[in-house]
């Protein structure tokens, strides 16, 4: 049985850290405040602050955390790959809020910045969440287009316009996780609750016209935790770092699995 | 992937995805939540109207007389709204408990036996309140 606990334990407590100040006769200094956990060295987590010259450094958060770890300190670790906004690695919770470090601007926060990584996901190390979960609710929802109709012998599968716009504001997830880790709901019961990254990439199956299988996937998501844990909090729609909408999406998923009832 | 012995066992996350499917996928899905869902909304719908009329009926009401209440509940319009505002109060509160209690109690005895509970007592409720406005009006 769980307790309600109204603090962290012991040693999850967040204790401040080493700091590692510019070099003299740095004009353009600006403090990240990041957040350290190693679990080999048994200690609690705690919050570094490293004083990045902005005269030196790119334009985005990550391009700070790069040189902070190039040129400062190498033993902070996160993900990251593309740097571009398409792979989806580098999420992590910049002064509060989810979005990928690759696309948020240092300029776009005011005084320091803090950096955790995704909330609420058990930390692997430093800035990198575990996501064993969430990928294996990926998988879950069989995220591969399912046909009895054999594909022309001589040609792919053809969509209409219409038909392919369909599924755009869908197909451009890149399964960072912003909005999962954001959810109060997954949160809660993310352990049976799908998640908005989840279930707006089911709702992209649903959705494309060439897929055959809409009804065994409504039937695999009606459930009281996978699904209806949702209740339209929105913190999914406002994090997403690509614009998208998972709230919309999985509206309408609601809305097709009451349809075919009435 | 052959695990690193060298890795305490706290390190282990991700060395058997197959389990982890296993987990996620739990029980499967129970085939229910869409009525409740959809019930909720329908319900909220239903209680704007109700409720207004119910709030401008009993400020009609004041300075009144109780055999004008009587009066006023005897007739079958009044008495047939109220009677569906009291259903759909309770319906949605029970609606809205059922919500409070699956988010955030952990424990499946718990769970149940909260669920059971509330449900009770809304229609323990209701039906004081079917039965007092029956006994008003009829």
């Amino acid at each position: 049985m769980h307790m309600v606990a109204f603090r962290l334990p012991a040693n999850s407590r967040i204790k401040p850290g080493k700091t590692f100040a510019a070099p003299a006769g740095t004009r353009r200094v600006r403090a990240f405040r990041i957040y350290r956990w190693n679990p080999d060295d048994g200690t609690s987590p705690r919050t570094d602050t490293y004083e990045v010259d902005l005269d030196t450094c790119g334009p985005m958060v990550l391009d700070a955390l790069i040189t902070i770890k190039n040129e400062v300190d190498s033993t902070l670790t996160f993900r990251r790959s593309c740097r571009e906004g398409i792979c989806g690695s580098c999420a992590m919770s910049i002064n509060g809020v989810n979005t990928l470090a690759c696309l948020k601007p240092i300029e776009e926060v005011k005084g320091p910045v803090r950096i955790t990584p995704l909330p609420h996901m058990a930390v692997v190390k430093d800035l990198v969440p575990d996501l064993t979960q969430a990928f294996a609710q990926y998988r879950a929802i069989e995220p591969w287009l399912k046909t009895d109709t054999p594909a022309p012998p001589d040609r792919e599968r053809l969509q209409s316009k219409e038909e392919r716009a369909r599924i755009d504001g869908l197909w451009e997830c890149i399964l960072c996780f912003c909005c999962t880790a954001g959810c109060p709901s997954y949160w809660w019961n993310g352990d049976r609750f799908l998640g908005p990254a989840i279930l707006l990439q089911a709702y992209r199956w649903i959705a494309d016209s060439r897929d055959e299988a809409t009804g065994e996937r409504l039937e695999a998501l009606e459930d009281p935790f996978k699904l209806y844990r949702c209740h339209t909090i929105m913190n999914c729609t406002d994090t997403c770092p690509k614009g998208l909408n998972p709230a919309k999406a999985i509206g309408a998923i609601k809305r097709l699995i009451v349809g075919r009832q009435v | 992937m052959p695990s690193n012995p060298d890795l305490p066992d706290r390190a282990i996350h991700v060395d058997v995805l197959r389990s982890q499917l296993k987990r996620v996928r739990g029980l499967g899905s129970a085939h229910s939540g869409s009525g409740t869902w959809w019930a909720e909304r329908l319900t909220s719908i239903a209680l704007v109207p109700l409720t207004l009329w119910f709030i401008v009926s009993v400020i009609s009401l004041e300075g009144a007389t109780r055999a004008d209440v009587f009066a006023w509940l005897h007739a079958p319009v009044p008495l047939v709204l109220i009677l569906c505002m009291v259903v759909a109060t309770f319906w949605h509160m029970e609606q809205g408990l059922r919500v409070v209690i699956d988010d955030y109690v952990r424990s499946d005895v718990l769970r149940i036996a909260m669920l059971l509970l509330s449900r009770g007592v809304c229609i323990v409720a209701a039906l004081l309140c079917v039965v007092s406005a029956l006994r008003l009006g009829l």
